[in-house]
């Protein structure tokens, strides 16, 4: 079976996150949970001369993404009971509830936000890549629901066809944990490991 | 407002909550699951899964379809039409993230369950559960008692946008059998721009061209409109914005104080201008135009008057009142509109004015288009009269790839309504006046403020019915004002209110009654903007507790009445849903049959493109408008002699001139960069945002979660205030005080805060202060009409922020 990945294409992304809430309302998430998040980056500034003209260099874009099912996934590696693991057929990373035991190193190792505790469930969870959907034929619930077209998921080779890995910021460099998110970036959009694009919706997506 | 807290409400409650096999099923399966894990089926009869199809029916045009996924009657999840493999092409009206939240509005601890009486003052929120019988008989009583006092012009059905369907006008229909109702016109959307529009360009064939028709375009300038935030979900703007942006050749400007989310991954596209200047823009690009011969003077002076001396109506000729007298400073306030002039008004560079004007003198065809953001401000019939002056001065308009200056054509499958009847009473007031209509009702005259089909009010509104709106107090303007207005017993005498969750006007009813959505009830709708679609939906789930439709509430009141027989015509209203629908199919041979569109759910038609104003260009003799001279007026000798006798205040217009302006001049904001204060230092502008809808959804948690309610600020006014990304502020002026956070960004202009419409009014309004918690904008709107329209310039405000 194939190894599957997310797309994303930034030049048509209006950060809606419409992925989001179909995504909490699928799996059921409540208000403090989502697997998916829109990260938006705003940088340069907008100001006035002497003139009081208004002077602009801002630049913002957005980025949708949930777990990235990772080759080198970074929270399995750090799971101490396994309850973290890589589906070897899928290539889907998904958490073992019956063995996760929630002590959170998942969450402080993934460089992209991805697994969280919830507390009240006393485990991990995250994005499972709607691992159901995808074995009956269907897509993320994410990418189908997306109403500017801007999501995709397939084959990591047809989603690498169109896109590159995961190297705009405020993304970490990809060769940390090899993600399998391919972007198309917009115009906006500038490398990783840029220190002006930060992350400026936190509460939002922490 | 209550806790919303959907941890308690999982799919397992649901189940449990559906009866004892439900019941058995859910303890059985969080018991087997704790004991041996997850692998134990649950009772077989309780995993049934139904889908049904149904729409959104808030006034977005949006319309998302909604694909319900429904367990043992309770909906588990809500899909859309979509299919794994649509290619960017294909039309599908997706849900937008409201739209994929329905299940937890639906299913909200605040939902509203039974009919209630008030038992605290008005606005206080203290109500007590009564039978149907009682609240029909109240309500009933009420309405004769106020008819019979003092006829039905006191009868009023305010101005609301939370359900649009097919048959959601039946409150309407019952009260023309009663004698009728006191009429608005205008809506909170449109009344400066709709009011313009036809003095400019006639009152028919004046809509705009389609989306896909700005692919054929070379340059596209839009004018204060973000149409992904507007109207998010479904298949219109947002879809078909994205669409075009990513087809188009052309050059994209868009032209707002705030880098809105539409640009947002193209930000070169972001042209930053201060509020309410749209006008002086024009202006100075006029100018640029004038000197450097770009104005298509052929265009101007075969299809339009008043651009200059040569077709202005005789009777003004010899006065300096053209168009152009105005830019070459000729006339009125005798200044010339330079791109310098414009420069220090507009926060737009003298040299960034010249070198768009330069594209716009040179770059065919030109696509301009506005939202209705520029409009909806104190001088907003003439910021948008100015943008739709745009294109006449280089011809640019009937042509492929062009636009009229108005916003994008919405292409809707027809679809027939429920007849409303006839209303025999004949006056109408502009909606956004109504607070006047019950607070001061001998200042609502033709002159003062804008009556319709009489000089003045009879008598003021004492009875309303409120279905579904928010515009008592959360959506209207001044919301201290109307507060005290509506408090007062004496003067509106009732109100009934009817709605899914208790909204802040809702507070304000003597008697509610609690609906169902339109999703729990056979219902259709139609919609569209580049496509066609009409949606049909069925009732998910069965009503709950006490809740009816409205069609049903009317019923009973015209049963009350003895006019049932007259309302229903023998129909319920599923059979008026699909007769309504077989007539349309009677104008519309092509449309599926009933049984074929309850089957697909959603149907969707191709529409052509739509080219603004070409069969005018095309041919203006055969096809002249019904403007006075036939002609697109940019003076309008209309407007003089219809306000003739109106009494204009010296800020409505320019300094020196006596009367509303003819042209479409640039007038300062009553509260705006021109006319900020020592105390309120700062402009504040309002925008649509992505988790409510005016202020439907606007108590949702989940919502609030992505989408925190925040007061956009530079980073030089923050600095300046000591205030960081995150903080609780404080915005005030001189209507009131809200409080929300802080989002410390340039993607507004320094001396510019934007607040999000729609949020949630939250004020103890008994205290001094009346700080509202909520962070409603329409604390701090005015309630002072617009002077043409007489509509809400509730763009137009100044503040001050602090840190909390």
């Amino acid at each position: 079976m194939a190894k599957y990945a997310f797309y994303f294409d930034g030049t048509r992304c209006t950060g809606c996150k419409t992925c989001e809430m179909a995504c909490k309302d699928f799996k059921d998430l409540s208000v403090d949970a989502a697997y998916r998040k829109v990260y938006e980056t705003a940088f340069g500034a907008t100001t006035r001369d002497s003139d009081g003209c208004i002077v602009n260099s801002c630049v913002s874009y957005t980025i949708s993404m949930s777990c990235n099912h990772c080759d080198d996934p970074a929270c399995t590696k750090a799971c101490p009971t396994g309850a973290m693991h890589k589906d070897e057929e899928t290539g889907l990373v998904s958490v073992d509830s019956s063995r996760c035991v929630g002590c959170g190193y998942c969450h402080m190792a993934c460089p992209y936000n991805a697994p969280k505790i919830d507390r009240s469930k006393g485990h991990s969870v995250k994005c499972d890549g709607c691992a159901d959907r995808v074995a009956a034929g269907e897509k993320p619930v994410c990418v189908e629901s997306c109403p500017a077209r801007a999501l995709d998921f397939g084959t990591i080779e047809d989603m690498a066809a169109m896109g590159q890995r995961a190297n705009i910021a405020p993304l970490p460099e990809p060769t940390h944990t090899n993600p399998n998110l391919y972007i198309k970036a917009s115009s906006d959009a500038i490398p990783s490991g840029s220190v002006d694009a930060q992350v400026v919706n936190p509460l939002e997506v922490m | 407002m209550a806790d919303n807290n959907l941890s308690s409400l999982s799919r397992r409650t649901f189940v449990g909550a559906a009866g004892a096999l439900g019941a058995l099923a859910a303890v059985s399966g969080s018991a087997t699951e704790q004991l041996f894990g997850s692998s134990v089926p649950v009772a077989h009869a309780a995993t049934q899964e139904k889908t049904t199809w149904g729409h959104c029916a808030i006034n977005c045009p949006g319309r998302c379809s909604l694909k319900f996924h429904v367990v043992d009657d309770e909906v588990a999840w809500v899909d859309t039409y979509t299919s794994k493999d649509a290619s960017f092409d294909d039309p599908q009206p997706r849900a937008c993230l409201r739209g994929r939240t329905y299940r937890r509005w639906l299913a909200s601890p605040d939902r509203l369950s039974y009919p209630m009486k008030r038992v605290g003052a008005r606005g206080e929120g203290k109500f007590e559960r009564i039978s149907w019988e009682e609240a029909i008989e109240t309500a009933c009583s009420k309405l004769k008692e106020v008819i019979d006092k003092y006829g039905n012009e006191a009868v009023y059905v305010p101005y609301a946008t939370g359900v649009s369907a097919s048959t959601a006008r039946p409150f309407n229909r019952l009260l023309n059998l009663l004698g009728g109702y006191l009429n608005f016109y205008n809506s909170y959307s449109t009344a400066q721009i709709s009011c313009i529009t036809p003095y400019m360009y006639g009152s028919k064939g004046n809509g705009g061209s389609s989306f896909n028709e700005a692919e054929n375009a070379k340059l596209v300038l839009i004018f204060g409109s973000s149409p992904t935030e507007t109207r998010q979900g479904g298949l219109t703007t947002h879809y078909d914005w994205v669409h075009l942006r990513e087809r188009t050749g052309a050059k994209i400007y868009m032209i707002d104080p705030r880098m809105n989310d539409s640009i947002q991954g193209h930000s070169d596209q972001w042209l930053p201008i201060n509020p309410g200047t749209d006008a002086a823009l024009v202006a100075g690009i006029a100018h640029y135009l004038i000197e450097k011969n770009y104005v298509d003077l052929d265009f101007l002076h075969t299809y339009c008057v008043g651009y200059d001396e040569e077709t202005m109506p005789e009777e003004y000729k010899g006065m300096n009142m053209s168009y152009y007298d105005y830019i070459m400073g000729k006339g009125y306030d005798k200044v010339e509109k330079t791109p310098d002039w414009a420069a220090k008004i507009t926060g737009i560079s003298a040299k960034r004015i010249e070198e768009l004007a330069e594209e716009i003198g040179t770059t065919k065809p030109l696509y301009v288009n506005q939202g209705w953001g520029p409009q909806r401000r104190s001088n907003g019939e003439w910021s948008s009269w100015a943008i739709m002056a745009l294109p006449c001065l280089v011809g640019q308009i009937g042509l492929a790839g062009t636009n009229n200056g108005t916003r994008e054509a919405r292409s809707a499958t027809n679809l027939e309504s429920l007849p409303a009847g006839t209303n025999p009473v004949k006056t109408s007031i502009p909606c956004f006046t109504f607070t006047e209509a019950i607070g001061h009702v001998e200042d609502m005259t033709k002159e003062k403020m804008g009556v319709k089909g009489a000089d003045k009010l009879s008598v003021g509104i004492k009875y309303m019915i409120n279905y579904a709106g928010n515009c008592l107090t959360n959506q209207h303007s001044d919301i201290n004002r109307a507060h005290d207005i509506l408090a007062d017993e004496s003067a509106c005498e009732f109100i009934l209110g009817i709605d899914t969750v208790m909204c802040d006007s809702l507070k304000y009813a003597d008697i509610i009654l609690p609906d169902l959505f339109r999703f729990e009830q056979y219902s259709q709708i139609s919609t569209g903007s580049d496509w066609g679609y009409i949606i049909t939906g069925t009732p998910a789930t069965s009503p709950k507790f006490e809740r009816k439709t409205a069609y049903e509430m009317c019923e009973l009141m015209a049963d009350w009445f003895g006019v049932k027989d007259k309302f229903t015509e023998g129909k319920t209203e599923e059979e008026w849903v699909k007769s309504l629908y077989e007539k349309s199919r009677e104008k519309t041979p092509s449309l599926p049959t009933w049984d074929e569109m309850v089957e697909m759910g959603v149907y969707i038609e191709k529409k052509p493109n739509v080219i603004s104003m070409k069969k005018y260009v095309d041919d203006p003799v055969t096809n002249k408008l019904d403007t006075p001279s036939g002609k697109i007026e940019i003076f309008s000798s209309k407007i003089l002699s219809f306000t003739k006798d109106w009494e204009v205040k010296e800020d409505d217009t320019l300094p020196g001139v006596k009367t509303l302006m003819p042209i479409p001049a640039y007038i300062p904001e009553w509260y705006g960069v021109e006319t900020t204060t020592e105390k309120y230092p700062l402009v504040l502008t309002g925008y649509h945002c992505r988790a409510h809808l005016h202020s439907s959804w606007g108590f949702l948690d989940d919502l609030k979660a992505v989408n925190p309610n925040e007061a956009w600020i530079n980073p030089a006014d923050a600095e300046a205030r000591k205030i960081s990304a995150g903080d609780t502020v404080h915005v005030t002026n001189e209507f009131g005080t809200i409080e929300l956070l802080a989002k410390v960004t340039p993607r507004v202009i320094p001396g510019v805060v934007a607040v999000p419409q729609g949020s949630w009014h939250n004020a103890d309004m008994s205290t001094s202060d009346r700080l509202d918690k909520g962070g409603c904008i329409n604390t701090l709107t005015t309630q002072r009409p617009s002077p043409l329209a007489k509509g809400n310039p509730q763009h137009t405000n100044i503040c001050e922020v602090v840190k909390a």
